[in-house]
């Protein structure tokens, strides 16, 4: 039997560059969704507000688990083969989206009224009120709370561990079946999941009190 | 694609998925009282307690709130018992649950406690209230006005976080669906089926917490005059 030893540490420190990759991608495939999203909250038109707000209702309302078993389960009935990889990123960038979309659309609301009607003064087109007046200063206010979301991300790729998919928390329980040590194994993990986290948290609670000083 | 759905089965196992929903929203319920009397001590620690039980309070939120939940669960689960804690897989998800729900809810209680204007804290002092008193009388009502959203939103999500604790087999809902998705290999059918059921019950507790709201948290006060 093995014990709990620098190989084994950095095992596991090595499988923290797959949890930060999943949590990257995520980010991205979320933002770029949850940007639609974002917008499609906000349109004109009320069929778009409503199917963006079913999708939210749909990724807020059922576990992201259920999410990640749905994709992994669900990938090879449509011709796709069954890779956790895959499966990961896309139940998680989804779920991101719809977490980002309804931040962000609580931004984009709380530029004020004024410069809206502004820019419709100035006979900008919808497009360009967006892309030059509003998001611009959505984009300030967004911040702090999307790095404190990123928080949530990281959290959640632990949960790629369940479909098989070697992240930090997996390769704990990798090494945990090897040395039998849960109690060395779990308090590693958990350490590194903190030293990650806990910068981007305070991060985000400082960028939240010089935004609230303005 | 060529792939034959067969709901029949789901249907055919329904006992299964009630008593495995059940499960899940007695581990709820019971995690959220549970929960909220932890957040509620270390809200009153957190706003008038001792500089160091401040620190460890602060230290558990920071721990907790920066781990993920499996994590924590899986902490509980095999860490503990290897310092001798001997708990069954749904007793040590229990536990996680009110950790974890605990250190979210602090923070969210101590926004509610600091909404109350020093003033009216004052004014009680003034009445000659014991402290209790003024919490429950003065403190209580509108603090918990002001973050209901917040809190309900944390109880729908403490709910659908239950989910993760089919990791240790802990008889939830989705540890049923798991079980039975390796006897019948119909996993993208029942995990469906299970998704349906979770947003079914997230909609039922925002539909609950709302006429909880409308019945006892909306002024004008019913039944007071």
């Amino acid at each position: 039997m093995r014990t709990f030893g620098v190989a084994e540490f950095l095992f596991i420190l090595d499988a923290a560059r797959w949890t930060l990759a999943l949590s990257l991608v995520a980010f991205i495939g979320g933002s770029v969704i949850g940007l639609a999203i974002a917008l499609g909250r906000v349109s004109r038109r009320a069929w778009i507000r409503t199917a963006v707000a079913a999708f939210i209702a749909v990724f807020q309302g059922t576990p992201l688990l259920l999410q990640l078993f749905i994709a992994f389960f669900g990938a090879p009935l449509i011709g796709l083969s069954v890779d956790p990889w895959v499966a990961a990123s896309v139940a998680l960038s989804l779920n991101s989206a719809a977490f980002l979309g309804e931040i962000w659309r609580g931004c984009i609301e709380a530029v004020p009224r004024g410069q809206w009607e502004a820019a419709h003064a100035l006979n900008l087109t919808s497009w360009s009120r967006m892309r030059h007046v509003v998001l611009p200063q959505a984009f300030k206010i967004a911040v702090p709370p999307t790095v404190g979301y990123l928080v949530q991300i990281i959290k959640g790729t632990s949960l790629a561990a369940i479909i098989g998919f070697t992240e930090i928390t997996r390769a704990g329980q990798i090494i945990n079946n090897a040395t039998f040590q849960p109690l060395m194994v779990f308090t590693t993990v958990a350490a590194l999941y903190f030293l990650i986290c806990w910068p981007l948290s305070l991060a985000a609670g400082r960028l939240e009190q010089r935004r609230s000083l303005l | 694609m060529n792939y034959e759905f067969d709901f029949g089965l789901v249907l055919s196992h329904w006992r299964v998925f009630v008593w495995g929903t059940w499960t899940t929203i007695k581990m709820t319920l019971i995690a959220a009282v549970s929960g909220l009397c932890v957040a509620v001590v270390c809200a009153w620690v957190k706003t008038s307690g001792p500089r160091w039980s401040c620190w460890i309070v602060n230290a558990y939120i920071e721990l907790i709130r920066n781990t993920p939940f499996l994590v924590q669960l899986f902490f509980f689960f095999f860490a503990l018992p290897a310092v001798g804690l001997r708990w069954s897989p749904f007793v040590a998800a229990l536990v996680a649950m009110i950790v974890n729900l605990g250190a979210y809810a602090t923070e969210i209680i101590r926004a509610g406690i600091q909404s109350i204007p020093r003033g009216q804290i004052e004014a009680g002092k003034a009445l000659n209230l014991k402290p209790w008193q003024i919490f429950r009388y003065i403190v209580i009502g509108p603090a918990l006005r002001t973050i209901f959203p917040a809190l309900t939103s944390q109880l729908t999500l403490l709910m659908l976080s239950s989910s993760v604790v089919s990791a240790i087999s802990a008889d939830d809902l989705t540890s049923v669906a798991s079980n039975l998705q390796s006897q019948t290999f119909r996993s993208f059918e029942i995990y469906l089926c299970v998704a349906a059921i979770y947003l079914a019950l997230a909609i039922g507790m925002n539909g609950l917490f709302k006429l909880v709201r409308r019945r006892f948290l909306d002024y004008p006060q019913q039944g007071v005059t």
